[in-house]
């Protein structure tokens, strides 16, 4: 699973110096009740309304759990290629007003998934360590000093979020950099979207990171002292303070100092991240077997069942669209294919693809004009007809349609659809399908016999002057490509 | 000597359940005038021994006026009409406060029923109030309430055991036909036995743990109070059955138990479990070997076993209740319910505000259970407290292999004065030596009023059985209650016949 | 072999605990807990290699309960026994520690 180094990219900061990454991903699970209660899981709701005694924590009340969110545990274990076994419940325990019972249920030593990987679409692949089956806290707001947790007078806490059911996803240190980092949260997202287990709405909290950053010289084997990163909130403050963090390290061993091991917070609007205040007893959380719930043991026709209809997960859609289209000599994807490629992926177009394939459209042009013009509105991309999508890479492919008249009418079909050759009559791009070309060049030769037999003669620069004629017998029409082709197949 | 159900001895008080549902479904009493006796017994006498938290009378009268209009209209009120049933004050009440006798909880109230409560109301029982209790259920005196310790009825001077000691005295005192307790190392079967009256602790997942405060979750079950095994076998299945709201209950068909008790011990095998007699006193010793030999009359067959593990499970019991109880109780820290004493910050408003909501047996269990779960001593302590467990259950399966039932003393002791153990937590402890093997075990286990001691207090017998080994457990109990010393059980003071 | 728990552990443990505790108590509570740990050790010494732990008394597995949402309390049910409420939330002290 080790691939070659990756040195941040474009920061001198770092240079010589290796970043280490690895993620613990909390994925709200898209169930419509919380995860041992049958309160709705639901965001935005007023404060202290979607609450009963079970996620309040009242006294006497006890947790059963959801079987949907089972369920998508399974989906997800199954999609990041873990192995899925019997688990149990532990408690966490420590005290925080967002905590109903001033414990946490979690799995702890015996989570439902273990040992997956996640491939990147640079083919690298990211080990998943494990995921378990947690509950959500409550919701703590701060008033007084500005909204923030220090210099805040009192807190107030909104408990309708606390038991949501929560997947956490915890990879190995494998990801190298920041941009990597990233990728792997986009591609996870991506995955937890594609199994229905989440809406991937980071805005809302539906996936939050924390990220384990440490940084070790170029070609080192051991791991330097990693640091937790909390409240990375977006994809960017991932980047940016992964970059940050690394950059802080590398600074901190430079000057001679030693990297604490620690857990801190970023602040997205300083740019930097800052120790959290810890206790010395907050790491002893005293887990034990929750004793109100019993183990869970999906047997092979639970798991099958939760993961009937997984789609196909994006790095198996990147393989199958890839193994359509040509590859290089040396059976590898020419890099723009492969960007291609992924984002046609990315935004749920290889099915398209795919279609316009199996209708008989070229593979490279078919990807090239999907990942480049389609993917511009990818809404209207996936309403789009493969059968004419595809009649439209052929009239390009064919020369029937120059490239920038290909475009254009793709715009129309995409716009408000319909048949590409009555759009492209409508443009005026009439075409002359074959016959009409065959037409007109018989006319030119007829005309012009001596630049013919010149032509016939080994004169290629004549190709131009007759190239010319037949596109102003044509008015235009005809695609310079076509004709130069109909010439040269003329000639023989 | 009398039958289930039958006239008893000696007792003026209160019927006993059966007859009283039975007198009430038929319109030959009314539920409203059982529930102004025993409002008015209450009224008169609970000041002394102080068996309620408190009384519902309101809402008393209205349940049994609903029963009346039920019987008037020729609808099924339920199998416990009219019975005044007294409910231990960490179960959760709907609009009732549910203090766990504990200043913690001191004007809270629950806003919805435990099962067992919602179960009982629809069998048509009469809620008469809630007991009183150790705080939380941590005690085997009652002593340790926060609003003052529950006289045993048979002699004031004395506990009436606990932690469920108000339930126990309330059926004891005539105050309730029937009441539900909760057990954990013992805290029906003791308190029981203490007061001369029948206590269950069923299997465990037989009876649903919604809306039971919890102490410690994995060992605590509710169970039954009364004066006869026939009414305890009654209120048991009234309660009993599965519960979505709660994982750990059991699902299947509940042992058709009032049935069973007619069936007599002929062929029942009966071990005593011999490590228990060197730790009990005398007239409990003797009220064993007693009780055997009026099985064996019976038709049981009786043996001793040697059940050595056993001995060991209260120091497990001690590390693994105190840590569940260290996580349960967690919660009571000042921000959604309960006591608040203000601070600084929310760190010390918690901490004040649990040194001050709870009582110091409390205190000290939640700092034994939070030092033995804590970093580095997990394995020490909690691990391996786990794996006795696994030596007691084992232990039992061993005997279980050649006997139905197992005999013992409930407790080692008659009803001890007030004030005698509470400075030495240690030696209050060892009142639950005989009782928390079946908890550990998941096992039901029940105490039998049987013999009275020199001095006329009374002596209880303990029936074990393995898990949903209720039936033969009755079985015994039933043949016991009738071989028992008569006088034996409450109701102790005589009170208006109704 | 006597258990002795000093006072710093029984202070630790009563942070750990969020229970205030005097020193005066906190040495009465080392005494305590140093006895009852004491009578606890028999349990410790006992040689159980290869017995395994029971956290559960029941056998069962898969307790699972179906997706569908039930009745909520109401706000007044929610907030009613609180200390201290404002604006439907329930308000607290300022929070010194971030959440670990
Ligand atoms: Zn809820």
């Amino acid at each position: 699973m080790s691939g070659s180094p990756v040195a941040a990219a474009g920061d001198d900061r770092l240079a010589g110096w290796e970043t280490v990454v690895g993620l613990e991903v909390h994925c709200e699970l898209a169930t419509a009740t919380k995860l041992f209660c049958g309160c709705p899981n639901r965001f935005g709701a007023a404060p202290n309304t979607q609450v009963c005694p079970v996620c309040l924590g009242l006294p006497g009340s006890l947790p059963v759990l959801n079987r949907r969110a089972v369920e998508l545990a399974v989906r997800v274990g199954r999609a990041l290629h873990c192995t899925i076994r019997p688990s149990t419940f532990h408690r966490k325990n420590y005290f925080y007003p967002d905590m109903p019972k001033d414990f946490q249920i979690s799995q702890y030593d015996e989570p439902i998934d273990v040992d997956g990987y996640l491939e990147l679409p640079s083919g690298r692949r990211i080990g998943i360590e494990r995921a378990h089956i947690e509950e959500d806290t409550g919701k703590t707001a701060h008033l007084g000093g500005g909204g923030r947790i220090h210099g805040a007078d009192r807190s107030l806490v909104d408990y309708n979020r606390a038991g949501v059911p929560l997947v956490e996803i915890v990879s190995r240190p494998d990801m190298r950099g920041a941009d990597e980092a990233r990728a792997y949260v986009a591609e996870l997202r991506a995955i937890l979207v594609a199994s229905g287990v989440s809406d991937g709405r980071m805005e809302e909290g539906s996936l939050r990171v924390d990220a384990n950053v440490s940084v070790r010289p170029i070609g080192a084997e051991r791991f330097g002292t990693r640091c937790e990163v909390k409240n990375l909130n977006s994809l960017r403050s991932l980047g940016r303070a992964v970059e940050h963090e690394a950059a802080r390290q590398v600074a901190l061993i430079e000057t001679g100092e030693r990297v604490v091991q620690q857990t801190r917070h970023w602040d997205e609007v300083e740019g930097r991240t800052s120790a959290m205040r810890s206790k010395e007893e907050a790491n002893d959380y005293r887990y034990f077997p929750e004793p109100d719930l019993v183990p869970l043991a999906p047997d092979e026709a639970f798991v099958e069942a939760a993961a009937a209809g997984l789609p196909l997960m994006p790095a198996d859609r990147r393989a199958r669209l890839a193994a359509l289209v040509p590859h290089e000599a040396d059976g590898l994807l020419p890099a723009s294919t492969a960007d291609q490629v992924a984002t046609t992926v990315d935004l749920g177009l290889d099915d398209l693809v795919v279609a316009a394939m199996a209708c008989g459209a070229d593979a490279r042009l078919a990807l090239a004009r999907t990942a480049n013009e389609a993917a511009q509105t990818p809404e209207a991309a996936r309403r789009l007809d493969p059968q004419a999508f595809a009649r439209l890479v052929e009239l390009e492919a064919s020369g029937s349609l120059s490239a920038t008249q290909a475009k254009a009418v793709l715009a129309e079909l995409l716009a408000g659809g319909g048949e590409p050759e009555e759009i492209a009559r409508r443009l005026g791009y009439e075409a002359l399908g074959s016959g009409a070309l065959v037409d007109a060049l018989d006319a030119v030769v007829a005309a012009h016999p001596a630049e013919w037999a010149r032509y016939l003669a080994g004169e290629d620069k004549v190709a131009q002057l007759l190239t010319g004629q037949v596109m102003k017998a044509t008015k235009g029409r005809a695609n310079g490509k076509a004709v130069a082709a109909a010439l040269a197949a003329r000639r023989g | 000597m009398s039958g289930a159900g039958g006239p008893r001895p000696g007792a003026e008080g209160l019927s006993d359940a059966a007859s009283i549902a039975s007198r009430v479904r038929s319109g030959e009493l009314r539920a409203a005038d059982v529930a102004e006796q025993v409002l008015g017994d209450v009224e008169s006498r609970d000041a002394e021994l102080h068996c309620f938290n408190l009384v519902t009378g309101e809402a008393m009268r209205a349940a049994a006026a609903e029963v009346d209009r039920l019987v008037a209209t020729g609808a099924d009120p339920g199998p416990l009409a009219g019975v005044p049933v007294a409910l231990k004050d960490n179960l959760c009440t709907k609009g009732v406060p549910t203090t766990c006798s504990s200043r913690m909880l001191e004007g809270w109230s629950p806003p919805y029923d435990a099962t067992v409560v919602r179960r009982l109301v629809a069998a048509g029982a009469l809620v008469v109030g809630k007991t009183n209790l150790d705080e939380f259920a941590m005690g085997s005196s009652t002593e340790n309430s926060a609003f003052g310790p529950t006289r045993n009825p048979w002699d004031t001077g004395r506990v009436p055991g606990g932690s469920s000691g108000g339930s126990a005295a309330a059926v004891a005192a005539g105050f309730a036909a029937l009441a539900l307790g909760s057990d954990t190392g013992g805290s029906i079967r003791q308190p029981a036995a203490l007061c001369g009256v029948v206590g269950i602790k069923p299997t465990y997942g037989l009876v649903s743990r919604y809306g039971l405060v919890a102490f410690a979750s994995s060992l605590d079950q509710v169970g039954p109070f009364a004066t006869t095994v026939a009414d305890a076998a009654l209120l048991l299945e009234t309660i009993a059955g599965h519960d979505e709201m709660d994982s750990t209950s059991l699902g299947g068909p509940v042992p058709r138990l009032t049935e069973a008790l007619r069936s007599g011990v002929d062929g029942l095998r009966v071990g005593v479990v011999r490590d228990f007699l060197a730790d009990a006193s005398a007239d409990c010793v003797a009220a064993v070997r007693n009780g055997a030999d009026v099985l064996s009359r019976a038709g049981a067959s009786v043996e001793d076993v040697a059940l050595p593990e056993l001995l060991h499970g209260l120091s497990a019991y001690y590390l693994i209740a105190p840590a569940e109880a260290s996580s349960n109780l967690a919660r009571y820290d000042g921000v959604r319910y309960g006591l608040r004493v203000d601070g600084e910050d929310v760190e010390q408003m918690n901490a004040r505000t649990r040194a001050a909501g709870f009582g110091p047996e409390v205190r000290r269990r939640i700092m034994l259970g939070t030092y033995v779960l804590s970093a580095g001593y997990y394995d020490a302590y909690y691990a391996q407290a786990q794996r006795v467990r696994t030596l007691v259950a084992r232990a039992f399966a061993r005997a279980y292999e050649h006997v139905d039932v197992l005999l013992a003393p409930t407790a080692p002791s008659v009803a001890f004065p007030l004030g005698a153990k509470t400075e030495d937590p240690l030696e209050m402890y060892l009142a639950d030596l005989f009782t928390i093997p079946s908890n550990l075990a998941g096992h039901p286990a029940m105490s039998v009023p049987f013999a009275l001691d020199g001095q006329g207090l009374p002596v209880g017998v303990q029936v074990l059985a393995p898990a949903l080994g209720e039936v033969a457990m009755l079985r015994a109990g039933v043949a016991l209650e009738s071989g028992a010393t008569p006088g034996a059980r409450g109701p102790v003071r005589p009170g208006a016949v109704v | 072999m006597a258990v002795e728990l000093t006072v710093a552990e029984v202070r630790h443990v009563a942070r750990l605990a969020r229970l205030e505790l005097s020193a005066e108590e906190s040495v009465h509570v080392a005494g305590q807990l140093s006895a009852i740990l004491d009578h606890v050790e028999a349990v410790r010494a006992l040689d159980l290699e290869g017995i395994p732990a029971t956290s559960h008394p029941l056998e069962l597995v898969n307790v699972l309960r179906a997706d569908e949402v039930r009745p909520c309390l109401t706000r007044e049910e929610v907030l009613g026994g609180a200390p201290a409420v404002e604006d439907g939330r329930f308000a607290v002290p300022r929070i010194l520690g971030e959440t670990p």
